[in-house]
């Protein structure tokens, strides 16, 4: 159990998704200037991050891995050449079926996350975490832990980026700055904070 | 076919895809501590960024439009296995210290971006040089990139020392910072203020005005 907290503190504040690791800067630099749409968008990268690691983790190692087929009477089989193509489509399959059951079910929870749900399929915060499960090779509970914690690591980043630039819009940039270059830097000094949580030992 | 020349210059400076399209930007930021991984990365993304758009505007009459973003990410994802499976089998050690980056060029804005805005609009020709230039366009913020860290951060340039180190005796106190991933964020940011600078047109609009003074003398 204490294994399985450390990996969820170490996402969440050492191996921040977004601040440490560069993931999903596209989304996070675009999709935060208001709070609410942040804080939208970061539940939304929770609950598929949550999801979609890991179903990916099963795939990987009853599958894909080598020798994962011996219960096929295929031993020596490797289909690890392919695991994007298997990935990206099963984050498009649990996007897409995430959507019809929310918007079947959870009404109010869709239609806050709108548009964001369908934007998360080509989010690399979550195909970066499956890859991430897979290069450091991750068991079926601690791939769990490891998704919930990315995902809430990069909302935490997102959000307080968004409550960071509400406050930013009112303040005299340098022209050239203004916009693009300033959240750069303010990304940059966010990193430079985060760093400090390097110092805890797990 | 639109001007060829305008198409693949285009998205360098004036039309560049991390500096004013926000396309791309993980893979720049964690890709740049040295220079000789950031030039494979430059050229995988490149040759998958220009095929893409080849193969996607050659079947861009046949694809019904409520399944095109599956079939381009087909379409991708096998493109970045083949560039992945060549790196392993040619630059293992590149390959290693790219880790999840190559993989990630599927979701990679720029791919996806070019497909949807250029591609599915333009002939193959045309579609192949948007791809090139954007990926030239991406290369050129990445080099700058990724030879500031290096040089700055070890004193090297791909792996050939230019600035003696202290402990080597020589006279440059490395800058820790620069291997560390704040600083891409800070390289980037004045990389953009400089760009803008140059081009004014690319300038933001202010989002919010200060109301002009409007206590005077002769209001009391």
């Amino acid at each position: 159990m204490d294994e399985l907290l450390n990996i969820i503190i170490r996402s969440v504040f050492i191996e921040n998704m977004a601040l440490q690791l560069f993931l999903g800067m596209c989304t996070f630099l675009a999709v935060s200037k208001k709070i609410e749409t942040a804080l939208g968008l970061g539940i939304a990268v929770i609950v598929v991050q949550s999801i979609t690691v890991p179903v990916n983790n099963l795939i990987f190692n009853f599958l894909l891995r080598e020798g994962a087929l011996s219960w096929a009477g295929l031993p020596g089989i490797s289909l690890q050449f392919l695991g994007y193509l298997c990935y990206i489509g099963v984050i498009a399959a649990m996007v897409q079926i995430l959507e019809m059951f929310l918007d079947k079910h959870v009404p109010a929870l869709y239609n806050s996350l709108g548009v964001f749900l369908p934007l998360i399929t080509v989010n690399c915060a979550i195909l970066g975490g499956t890859l991430l499960m897979v290069e450091r090779d991750y068991t079926f509970a601690e791939s769990i832990a490891f998704g919930f914690g990315s995902g809430l690591g990069w909302a935490i980043a997102i959000v307080a980026l968004a409550g960071i630039r509400e406050k930013l819009k009112y303040s005299d940039v340098p022209e050239g700055l203004r916009g693009l270059g300033i959240t750069f830097i303010t990304v940059g000094l966010m990193s430079l904070g985060f760093m400090a949580f390097n110092g805890i030992s797990l | 076919m639109p001007d060829a020349k305008k198409i693949l210059f285009d998205p360098i400076l004036e039309n560049n895809p991390i500096a004013l399209q926000v396309l791309g930007v993980c893979s720049a930021l964690a890709v740049t501590t040295s220079l000789q991984v950031t030039l494979v990365m430059c050229a995988a993304l490149t040759t998958v960024t220009a095929f893409s758009n080849l193969f996607i505007s050659l079947i861009r009459h046949h694809m019904p439009g409520n399944i095109r973003i599956i079939i381009q990410m087909t379409i991708i994802a096998s493109l970045v296995i083949i560039v992945d499976q060549f790196l392993q089998a040619f630059a293992f050690q590149i390959s290693k210290s790219l880790s999840v980056f190559v993989g990630l060029i599927i979701t990679n804005c720029i791919v996806m971006g070019r497909a949807e805005a250029f591609a599915i609009k333009h002939g193959p020709g045309a579609s192949f040089l948007d791809g090139v230039g954007n990926g030239v366009g991406y290369s050129l913020v990445l080099i700058t990139v990724g030879s500031l860290r290096e040089l700055l951060g070890s004193g090297t340039l791909l792996g050939f020392s230019i600035l003696p180190l202290r402990g080597d005796g020589g006279w440059f106190q490395a800058n820790g910072l620069m291997l560390l991933s704040p600083s891409a964020f800070f390289i980037i940011g004045f990389f953009i203020w400089a760009l803008r600078s140059r081009k004014k047109d690319q300038v933001e609009q202010k989002e919010y005005r200060l109301a002009p003074h409007t206590i005077k003398g002769d209001a009391f």
